[in-house]
């Protein structure tokens, strides 16, 4: 059992400098061929500033700095353990390459069901860009395979 | 295509569907890069046995990727103001995943005129692996 001590505990901030090379990586992964995220002209045509991060994209940022996975190292949780069990974004700016994005998350609460054979660990984050505007607030569940 | 409108969609009106090629290897592998999941359950076959499951299986990010697509492929991104989902099912090497949405509702939010998008993805199976619901602003 995950210690429930954990809940409101503080995940270290995760800086995440968004790359135009990236977000075209992450098109091609997610076979995104609209010409906004791959071509800075079009996106500048279609309103912004220079190529928009996808609306999954700001997920990468604990994943990049290893906060997420650590924090899981850190309670004991074995990765091949867990499934991504939710995922909640709410947007208030758009994301574009050149940005810096810093997320600082929390765990929310810890839960269990069937008595204890799955555990949540909510957790939630929010990202705010260079210039200081909370752009996304993040919502995530992980669910824990126990036995 | 024509953006929608407020006034131009109606409840029950479907997103147009966006199909996906089956999943592979060479996908799983991509997104684990891209998207910085380096979790290796879902890109080395030795490591996903070793934890129970019978193959490396998908990023859970990547589904919703995908129907972030049928999303952004419907309205513009900068409409978005809410996507939620809940992952209800593993998808597997060999899975071919629509991506679905519809128009479940119409809304005042904010002081804007939006939509809440019910969507859905599933298999080839009809087995449902992600149920979610998104929140755009319409003009």
């Amino acid at each position: 059992m995950i210690d429930r001590k954990w809940i409101g505990h503080q995940v270290g901030q995760s800086t995440l400098a968004v790359e135009r090379g990236r977000l075209r990586f992450f098109a091609k992964a997610i076979g995104e061929a609209d010409p906004i995220y791959v071509d800075q002209a079009a996106a500048q045509a279609a309103g912004y500033a220079d190529l928009p991060a996808p609306p999954t994209f700001l997920f990468a940022a604990e994943l990049d700095s290893n906060s997420m996975f650590g924090l899981l190292d850190q309670m004991g949780i074995a990765l091949g353990r867990v499934l991504h069990g939710e995922q909640g974004f709410e947007y208030f700016e758009p994301v574009v390459a050149g940005d810096t994005v810093v997320v600082t998350s929390r765990v929310k609460d810890i839960y269990d069901k069937r008595g204890g054979a799955l555990e949540f660990l909510e957790t939630e984050s929010t990202a705010v860009n260079q210039r200081g505007a909370t752009v996304a607030k993040m919502r995530g569940v992980t669910v824990v395979r126990n036995g | 295509m024509t953006a929608p409108t407020y006034d131009s969609v109606e409840v029950g009106d479907a997103l147009p569907q966006l199909a996906l090629p089956p999943v592979d290897r060479t996908t799983l592998a991509l997104f684990a890069g891209a998207s910085g999941d380096h979790n290796p359950a879902h890109i080395d076959i030795d490591v996903a046995r070793a934890s129970g499951m019978p193959d490396v299986f998908a990023q859970g990010m990547l589904g919703m990727a995908w129907l972030g697509r049928l999303l952004t492929g419907w309205a513009p991104q900068h409409a978005l103001r809410r996507f939620d989902v809940r992952f209800s099912g593993i998808t597997h090497l060999g899975n071919a995943i629509a991506c679905t949405g519809r128009v479940a509702e119409k809304l005042i939010h904010n002081g804007e005129t939006c939509v809440r998008v019910e969507v859905s993805s599933a298999n080839q199976f009809g087995q449902v692996k992600i149920v979610g619901t998104a929140l755009i602003a319409l003009p």
